[in-house]
């Protein structure tokens, strides 16, 4: 109570606690200096996306262009809505379908697997343990998706190989054992409700707020896929929205490299597809708005994901 | 309603009962799960026997001719091997140290600051650059490097000076590819460390404050010791993973450019276009089998060591 009133008397004065005002403001300089040079390079993106492209080509980017103009994303749109559309189909396709088939594959096996009454549950847990460990590695698992499973340019090799994540699964197995369910579970059973009804009415409502964490991870890590189309897929119509634009800078730094290029057919060809700075600055912001829209309202979730992850499993 | 005795008796006989059918539904819910792993994961696993092969696509991995050792041979005797685990290392231990201590002091320094909504802002801010992917986050560094257009081409050419051509000098990378991954990384790895300080209860400080300690040996004689833990876990974590890199920051930040290469070839990298560009598959094997059980030993071994020093710590 004490200490309470004393604060408050004392509010502008220095609390023990806390570092000097001038330690703090030289603390202040610097996380100004941090957050803005983690501010300003994406900033550039959105006002290049809207300056106009003769101003690019005398000036260069600008935070403080000669000329604002819509035309990249008029001239985006015209060249490519079809492929745009396509790829933005496909990307929150593969984000929604995955996120929710790994929420259910991986919260059933890091139930299962936190019973303590399952005798499986320490084999189960190492054998989802072990791929932490060891893992093939690109070639062999590229090898066995082409060859074996036929997965070469096919829509699944985004989402199969993707769905189990051992980590996840361990998080989600802690999550589980540290709130005590047993006898809710107990109960439940008395009432003759099976294992599945025990685990989708009881637990999963329960799990909210893990379910919140690892849905967002798994949602952030199938929005950004582009390495397993670039791996993978040959068809233009199963294009994810990052693979699009990466697939933009690929081509750029290959006229570079090769200017005996720009000469030949093929060459001239590829030039006039790509789109012009601004267009791919405005293409770049189509695809980080999605997420960078959504993250501070998650943010309260993923700070206490990661606490959650730090458990030892 | 009957005595609390019965009740509890009539339950457990009924317990048992479940027991068994109860082991077989749990056991169905894992097999999604199980599938996925077998196929995705221990499949691969069982195709690393492709570096002792001859690889020939129409016989598959487990038809093919063994080969002994002569990928390993070839693998040997390649220059670019050498450099990519040369760079490979290289990068790790940059990585080891200002990922760790850069996200530390950045946490430090949050927990400090005042008034606590600026701190907010802060971090939401620092944490952004988690939340674009490694494309973006190359065209990002396009529009500050590059020569015609790039802020920082445009800044010299306005003093007169010739705009330096990032995309072909090596030298700069090392530099470039350091602030890159601090930039990304940093507000979003002092999440786990802010969530340890805050944990910390304000009784310490105030009996420090008492004795007269300074902040500075507030910081180094309780918020320090609360953190160690969870440095030396995540240090050990960053050594066994010492053999590979993120493919996403030195294939994409870098374009994979040719010219850059004796800098920015990590094993991951060469893995990827040994296979797909030159089509090398058995090469490429070879590689990715050292770096497999190289990682696997890695992680093991230093677990090991932890364990010896305090078992509290040891991940398994």
């Amino acid at each position: 109570m004490i200490k309470h009133s004393s604060k408050r008397i004392t509010k502008r004065r220095h609390r023990p606690l806390e570092v000097g005002w001038r330690a703090n403001a030289i603390i202040n300089v610097f996380m100004v200096f941090i957050a803005l040079s983690c501010l300003l390079p994406i900033l550039l993106i959105y006002i290049s996306s809207f300056t106009a492209e003769t101003a690019i080509r005398q000036h260069g980017f600008s935070f403080f262009p000669a000329q604002w103009s819509l035309n990249a994303y008029k001239m985006l749109f015209e060249e490519s809505f079809h492929q745009i559309v396509i790829s933005y189909r496909n990307t929150f396709v593969l984000t929604v379908v995955g996120t929710v088939l790994s929420l259910f594959v991986m919260t059933m096996y890091g139930y299962a697997v936190s019973r303590n009454t399952f005798k499986a549950r320490k084999a189960l847990t190492f054998f989802a343990y072990f791929t932490m460990l060891f893992s093939g590695g690109l070639v062999p698992s590229y090898i066995v998706n082409t060859t074996i499973f036929g997965l070469r340019d096919s829509y699944w090799v985004l989402l199969l190989p993707s769905l189990v994540s051992a980590y996840n699964i361990i998080v989600l197995r802690t999550f589980f054992s540290s709130a005590d369910n047993s006898p809710i579970i107990e109960a439940a059973k008395i009432d003759g409700a099976g294992e599945f009804r025990i685990y989708a009415q009881i637990i999963l409502p329960i799990s909210k707020p893990a379910l919140a964490t690892i849905g967002l991870f798994t949602a952030i890590m199938f929005f950004s896929k582009w390495f397993e189309v670039m791996l993978y897929i040959d068809s233009k119509s199963k294009w994810t929205i990052q693979y699009m634009l990466q697939r933009v800078m690929q081509d750029i730094q290959y006229l570079r490299s090769n200017p005996e290029l720009l000469m030949s057919e093929e060459g001239a060809e590829m030039l006039m597809n790509l789109p012009n700075e601004s267009a791919k600055m405005a293409l770049t912001v189509l695809t980080m708005t999605p997420v960078l829209a959504f993250y501070p309202y998650f943010q309260k979730f993923f700070v206490k994901g990661l606490t959650l992850g730090s458990v030892k499993g | 309603m009957s005595s609390i005795k019965t009740t509890a008796i009539k339950r457990k006989r009924q317990m048992s009962s479940l027991r068994a059918g109860e082991n077989i539904s749990l056991f169905l819910m894992t097999l999604p799960g199980i599938i996925l792993f077998l196929c995705f994961a221990y499949l691969p696993m069982a195709g690393i026997v492709l570096a002792f092969k001859s690889f020939r696509p129409r016989l598959g991995i487990f038809g093919s001719p063994w080969a002994g050792l002569k990928n390993f041979e070839f693998m040997i005797r390649n220059a670019t091997f050498w450099l990519t685990v040369r760079n490979t290392l290289f990068y790790n231990v940059i990585f080891l140290f200002i990922g760790i201590l850069g996200p530390l002091a950045f946490a430090l320094a949050v927990n400090e600051v005042r008034p606590k909504r600026a701190a907010r802002v802060y971090q939401t801010l620092t944490i952004m650059p988690h939340f674009v992917s490694y494309v973006v986050v190359s065209v990002i560094v396009f529009a500050v490097l590059s020569a015609d257009s790039g802020i920082i081409g445009n800044f010299l050419k306005d003093r007169g000076m010739a705009p330096i051509v990032f995309y072909s000098e090596p030298r700069y990378w090392p530099w470039i590819l350091s602030i890159v991954y601090l930039w990304k990384h940093i507000g979003y790895s002092s999440i786990i460390y802010l969530g340890t300080i805050t944990g910390i209860s304000d009784e310490f400080y105030e009996a420090a404050v008492i004795d007269g300690a300074s902040k500075w040996q507030q910081i180094k004689h309780i918020t320090m010791p609360f953190l160690r833990p969870m440095i030396v876990v995540l240090a050990i974590i960053r050594v066994g993973g010492m053999f590979s890199t993120n493919f996403d920051l030195f294939y994409q930040v870098p374009m994979n450019s040719g010219q850059l290469y004796p800098v920015t070839n990590t094993i991951n990298v060469f893995t990827y276009n040994t296979l797909r560009n030159s089509n090398n598959v058995s090469l490429s094997a070879a590689v990715g089998f050292v770096q497999s059980v190289a990682g696997f030993l890695l992680v093991v071994g230093t677990n090991r060591v932890i364990r010896a020093i305090d078992p509290d710590l040891a991940m398994f």
